[in-house]
């Protein structure tokens, strides 16, 4: 199908975890030099598959033949010593130390096991430099952005001379000016004779950068197509097993009074102002998007009205009702769902079961509780219910959190969030690391409670996400709402200005068209 | 108060805390809880006044090590090998250190609780300092184990900072998984960095009794095993901030030695060191910041 003699070839590699058979015979080559994307809904056993090639998982059956020659590494180290290395979908990064420092554990450039710290940091300039990679050295890894720490574990990977660098996934925690630049630099590896297996289920991305796709469904190998041959269309249907709307049903909104109202929000951090005289209005079914870069305040934005950071400035006001400063409690008991951007450390209680998750918050409702004593079998039905309507995909709601994908964890979320109908939805990057299955379901259910006259308050760095579901839609740049658009007005190109604070606007009352 | 007398006590008081909290930096840094470190104390206290008694101080501080470092061996066997949890394996260690050393001293001297009197080092002084009057206590007829002691600080930083083993050691209680991946044999560093902290315990087990006492005594380590832990917590993780903690407590105490007075029980007065450390010192702790894994039992082949 390529041109290029196959550097990588996988020959029926089949691994079974308890339960399920991760991969089920998967065959397939990857030629010398091009950008193969291997891609599949969540759970189709991709990560599974590049354990398997880098030697972090022996394979059950099959075997890997790597520049010709059948290999089986027994340890990540021996598949990058040979040349494979990869950039894991969870970052194995050590906060505390410098990105230098990470780039050379495990391979110092040492005398009698002594480091010179000049060296490395020499060193990995020098790599950077050469593989347009921009990142400091000397810098601690915990400063860095999510995208520097992305070219930090791909300059690991260089530095130990890779030939094939796999990356899980890597698109999933960027923001879209992180993914150009990701973009550039892959195209920068495949330029320097490079192998690039990239993983993704978001299509638009792999039909940019992969020369070469494969489909894995459920363990197996739909296909493996070149990219040039295949539209979104079918390798969504390749992909999900069933013809896939791109559409989601969505009607005319319905404005009705402000349920929240966010006047001259100022907040700092230190001694940098984090919201600075921020103002915005979401009113009774209006699903309201804040689009912006990551980092321009929309973390504390959220937090701010939740309870959950100190307010310097401004005022919130919910139904009316002044809520700034108040507890989180206080202000999720006036009807508020909060779904929040980290669901593994906000979110959820990853060790605590189904159930307990569900009832966390709710837990002294008299429904669930008495004198003490929780309701089991109350909490159970409604458990069950719950999970049930929102199409959790579980073994047994008696089992802990953290055995849920990121998409069913993120359903338990909703369901938990979005009983007894709630008034106002703050909802924070819902959709952040979903498969297309389950960001259409959050995105429809986000809709359906507008429908219900909920407001909802939707941040996102997903530009598509906000420009898809939002009624209105604001940008948000340094702490600032810079512009506001209603749905008709806006385009990607106008809140890209805005969002990189190319275009600052004041805003005099009523939303600032361009 | 603040005599050059009262600074040399606070000094070979804050010695074996000192040396301690260094060995505890080992561990800890590699991701290991070691509380046993009392129990490794009370072995290298008693091994090394038994084995001097026979053999001569030098002897007994090796074995004191040597004894050390096998209690370590066996909280880094059943806490790095066999993930029992690093607290309930450091509490074993203690009460197994104490048991084993009363049996060996009733069998080896007929006495469960003291050893006969041992012979120390030769003491060290400095020439040209011992001249200077104000510097006189400290730097003349003091034990070589003290100078020891203070060199472990810069040693230990440029170990940490500075070589391959460091920064691994380092790499493996913040994120094993990712040294792993890099290559790094995680329970290799595990165990090194336990068995350091075990043979350092037992090196300051060995200064108590060989050095300071010139005898083995039951009960002699009075819970410096904890403090040198508290201390190398508040130190954050770092040499020169364990030193510094040691130190205070090292102090602390010298000051509680002169106080005599009949109007506070003697027993309080004992304590208030103690006290006097943990509440100066939990002033800082805020500030400060542990490896990211520590107390977590690594398993391998455990991918994220
Ligand atoms: N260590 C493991 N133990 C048990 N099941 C696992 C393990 N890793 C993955 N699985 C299961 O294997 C399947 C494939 O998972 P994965 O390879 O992570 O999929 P993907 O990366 O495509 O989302 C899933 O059903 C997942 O639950
Ligand atoms: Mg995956």
């Amino acid at each position: 199908m390529t041109n290029t003699t196959p550097v990588l070839q996988l020959q029926g590699i089949t691994k079974r975890f308890p339960g399920v058979v991760a991969n089920d015979r998967v065959t397939f080559d990857v030629g010398a030099g091009e950008i193969h994307a291997v891609v599949g809904e969540n759970g189709a056993g991709k990560s599974t598959l590049m354990k398997i090639v880098t030697g972090l998982y022996p394979p059950d059956e099959g075997c890997i033949i790597f520049k010709g020659r059948p290999v089986a590494f027994r340890s990540p180290g021996q598949a990058i010593a040979a040349g494979i290395g990869i950039v894991h979908q969870h970052f194995m990064l050590v906060d505390a130390f410098t990105v230098a420092e990470n780039v050379i554990l495990g391979a110092e450039p040492a005398r009698l096991g002594v480091i010179d710290p000049k060296t490395s940091v020499r060193q990995v300039s020098e790599l950077c430099d050469r593989f347009g990679l921009k990142v400091d050295p000397a810098a601690r890894v915990e400063d860095i952005s999510v995208g520097e720490q992305q070219r930090v574990e791909i300059l690991k990977v260089l530095y130990r001379g890779a030939e094939v660098i796999i990356l899980d996934e890597p698109t999933a925690v960027l923001v879209p000016q992180e993914v150009e630049e990701l973009f550039e630099h892959l195209m920068a590896l495949k330029g320097q004779g490079k192998t690039v297996i990239f993983i993704s289920h978001k299509l638009d991305e792999v039909l940019r950068v992969a020369d070469v796709i494969t489909v894995l469904r459920q363990g197996r190998v739909v296909g493996t197509v070149p990219a040039a041959e295949v539209t979104r269309e079918r390798l969504a249907e390749m992909m999900v097993g069933r013809p896939v709307l791109f559409d989601l049903k969505r009607g005319p909104a319905a404005p009705g009074g402000v349920v929240l109202s966010v006047e001259g929000l100022t907040s700092v951090n230190g001694s940098r102002a984090v919201l600075d005289d921020l103002s915005l209005e979401v009113r009774a079914g209006e699903i309201y998007g804040l689009a912006g870069v990551e980092g321009n305040g929309q973390t504390e934005l959220a937090e701010a009205i939740m309870g959950l950071r100190p307010v310097t400035g401004g005022r919130v006001t919910l139904l009316g009702e002044d809520v700034t400063n108040l507890s989180t409690g206080e202000v999720r008991r006036r009807r508020v769902a909060y779904i929040p951007e980290d669901r593994h450390r906000r979110g959820l209680v990853l060790p605590m079961t189904v159930w307990e998750n569900v009832i966390l918050g709710v837990h002294r409702s008299p429904e669930f509780s008495r004198g003490g004593r929780l309701l089991f079998r109350s909490i159970l039905s409604s458990t069950e219910e719950a999970v049930r309507r929102f199409d959790v995909r579980l073994a047994s709601v008696l089992a802990p959190a953290q055995t849920l994908s990121g998409g069913n964890q993120q359903k338990l979320i909703l369901a938990r969030e979005f009983r007894g109908d709630p008034g106002f939805i703050l909802a924070s990057q819902p959709t952040r690391g979903l498969d297309i299955g389950a960001t259409e379901f959050v995105r429809q259910e986000l809709l359906n409670a507008r429908d219900r006259g909920a407001a909802v308050l939707l941040i996102s760095a997903d530009l598509e996400e906000v420009l898809s579901i939002s009624d209105r839609i604001g940008v948000i740049y340094n702490g600032h709402i810079q512009a506001e658009f209603g749905r008709d007005e806006a385009d990607p190109r106008t809140l890209g200005a805005y969002m990189t604070g190319a275009r600052t606007a004041r805003r005099e009352g009523g939303s600032v068209a361009s | 108060m603040l005599s050059a007398e009262m600074l040399a006590s606070a000094i070979r008081l804050a010695v074996p805390v000192i040396i301690t909290a260094v060995g505890a930096i080992y561990s800890e840094r590699s991701g290991v809880i070691n509380i046993g470190l009392e129990g490794m104390m009370i072995a290298g206290c008693f091994t090394g006044a038994a084995v001097a008694f026979y053999a001569g101080p030098y002897a007994g501080i090796l074995a004191a090590v040597a004894a050390g470092a096998f209690f370590a061996l066996i909280h880094a066997v059943a806490s790095v090998h066999f993930r029992v949890d690093q607290i309930v394996s450091g509490v074993a260690i203690n009460i197994l250190a104490y048991g084993v050393v009363r049996f060996s001293s009733l069998s080896i001297f007929k006495m469960a609780t003291t050893t006969p009197h041992v012979d120390c080092l030769p003491k060290v002084t400095i020439p040209g300092l011992a001249a200077v009057p104000w510097l006189e206590p400290l730097v003349s007829k003091v034990s070589p184990l003290i100078f020891l002691a203070f060199l472990l600080i810069p040693f230990t930083a440029w170990v940490m900072n500075r070589t391959v083993f460091g920064l691994r050691l380092r790499s493996v209680g913040e994120h094993p998984l990712a040294a792993e991946t890099l290559g790094v044999n995680v329970y290799l560093m595990k165990y090194c960095g336990v068995l350091i902290s075990g043979a350092l315990a037992g090196l300051s087990g060995a200064y108590l009794s060989i050095e300071h006492t010139q005898m083995y005594v039951e009960g002699m380590t009075q819970g410096l095993g904890f403090i040198a832990l508290a201390a190398m917590i508040f130190g954050n993780w770092m040499p020169l901030g364990a030193m510094w903690a040691g130190l205070l407590f090292g102090f602390a105490q010298a000051l509680s030695l002169r106080v005599v007075t009949e109007a506070v029980p003697y027993q309080f007065i004992k304590m208030v060191p103690y006290i006097l450390t943990i509440v100066v010192l939990a002033g800082f702790v805020r500030r400060s910041r542990a490896p990211a894994a520590v107390g977590v039992p690594y398993e391998r082949g455990e991918a994220a």
